[in-house]
């Protein structure tokens, strides 16, 4: 992993994954480690993500490094018009290794041709958010103990979310059983069924929750949002059904956990976030555990 | 018969002869061949008869033999592609395109968020299907398929 840029979950094999949750969980047990003393990385978000931007820099901190950057591309030369691949040449003359968020799908994939220092991907338009992929593998592992034969029910926007998505082909090595549930304009594209067959993991696909998410052992939300649908009628008839409230979590498994990848709109009714089945926020933190783990290994200290 | 088709036009003694172009795709295969930046004689017809295409265009460049790999490039546009090797007159050879596995530089990505369409690189496709053609961008991942081809 040394030196190698990561832009897509698919850049990383089953062993290379368990790598970075082994090391997410060094850090959690032992978060100050003064390894990055002397090195400089860049966080450059030609569009605003705090929370996903802050999540890195407090890695980078954490491990002795400092940051650069900026937060929002209409403060830096981009603003003034300059292409990606200025932007990156000259930025690596500054830093280790880059990290990036960009609205265009690709970017990342592009900026890691034309860079010579590592690129991590921080989220590419709908593309790719790899980072977001490692961190929900170590709260499933986390919380469930293991990776293996667990039962993930994925919730409300499986079209266009990429987490789901990522998610899903990462799974993959791992046997899981699939539950879809999603409005029929946003349910899960054929692409990644097809995945699944190929790879023989079972799957089941529903319009509502009902008590289809009863058995699962993670239940992964997502927003479905206004924009992504073509007739609005259709977005006011599906947009109550998909939200997550504490009574129908009543008869869910106890060791059963409620992910999400933040921030979330309505789609988790206030009344989940006691429930002890809740984890979105303490997702939150393993974000911080698990990019450490990356860094360092990508920049070679771990 | 043959022979009064072809006086449409000009004989080339040397050379190669690209038949059965769609008509309306006659500049895309001009343009993917840069046959508008040679000094060579290039003679072309267009919306001639065609019974399998309707209106077909031809094309014949004198002195210049073609690589496979180029000829390839036009199978996007020009699926159906003849090509006559000429040589003092004669048909040496005849030859057909196929799609190659990877299409670099002259396709465009239909995915209008895709990076290669906001910054000046060239695009690259993995072939996924090649009949109809169904291109994935390298890039974003998206497929273009031959309904959206778009030739740069
Ligand atoms: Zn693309």
């Amino acid at each position: 992993m040394k030196n190698r840029s990561l832009v897509s979950i698919t850049d990383y094999n089953k062993d290379e994954m368990l790598q970075i949750l082994d090391l997410a969980g060094e850090f959690e047990k032992n978060p100050r480690q003064d390894l990055l003393h002397g090195s400089v990385v860049a966080t450059l978000f030609f569009e605003p993500s705090t929370r996903t931007r802050l999540s890195f820099e407090s890695a980078v901190n954490r491990l002795g490094g400092s940051v650069i950057g900026f937060s929002d591309s209409s403060s830096s030369s981009v603003s003034k018009g300059e292409t990606l691949k200025d932007t990156i040449l000259t930025v690596s003359n500054y830093s280790d290794l880059i990290v990036m968020r960009h609205p265009l799908e690709g970017s990342a994939k592009y900026a890691s041709e034309v860079s010579p220092v590592p690129i991590i991907n921080a989220g590419d338009g709908a593309h790719q958010h790899p980072t977001q992929t490692l961190l929900d593998m170590y709260s499933i592992r986390k919380t469930q103990g293991r990776l293996d034969n667990l039962r993930i029910c994925m919730v409300g926007d499986l079209k266009y979310g990429r987490t789901v998505h990522s998610l899903l082909i990462a799974m993959i090595h791992f046997n899981p059983v699939f539950v879809f549930i999603a409005p029929e304009e946003l349910k899960m594209p054929d692409e990644y069924k097809l995945l699944l067959d190929k790879n023989g993991i079972e799957y089941h696909e529903y319009k509502d929750i009902g008590d289809n998410m009863d058995d699962a052992d993670i239940i992964y939300m997502t927003r479905v949002q206004r924009e992504r649908f073509s007739d609005p009628l259709e977005y006011e008839k599906v947009k109550n059904v998909y939200i997550l409230r504490n009574a129908m979590l009543g008869n869910t498994k106890p060791n059963v956990k409620v992910l999400h990848p933040l921030p979330r709109v309505n789609e988790i009714n206030y009344d989940v976030d006691a429930n002890p089945k809740a984890y979105y926020f303490e997702q939150a933190l393993n974000g911080v555990f698990t990019r450490m783990a990356i860094i360092s290994k990508i920049l070679g200290v771990k | 018969m043959e022979a009064k088709k072809e006086l449409k036009v000009n004989a080339i003694k040397n050379g190669t002869v690209i038949d059965h172009i769609p008509s309306q795709n006659l500049f895309s295969v001009i343009n993917i061949l840069g046959l508008n930046n040679i000094q060579q004689q290039v003679t072309f017809g267009f919306n001639l008869e065609s019974k399998k295409l309707g209106k077909k265009a031809i094309i014949k460049v004198a002195d210049i033999y073609f690589k496979d790999a180029e000829l390839n490039k036009i199978s996007l546009v020009a699926p159906d592609a003849k090509l006559n090797i000429i040589r003092d007159y004669e048909v040496v050879e005849k030859k057909v395109v196929s799609i190659p596995d990877e299409v670099t530089a002259i396709v465009k990505c239909m995915n209008p968020k895709c990076i290669t369409n906001h910054e000046q690189m060239v695009t690259s496709f993995e072939v996924v299907r090649k009949g109809p053609a169904a291109l994935k961008c390298r890039y974003c991942e998206k497929i273009t398929d031959q309904d959206h081809l778009e030739i740069i």
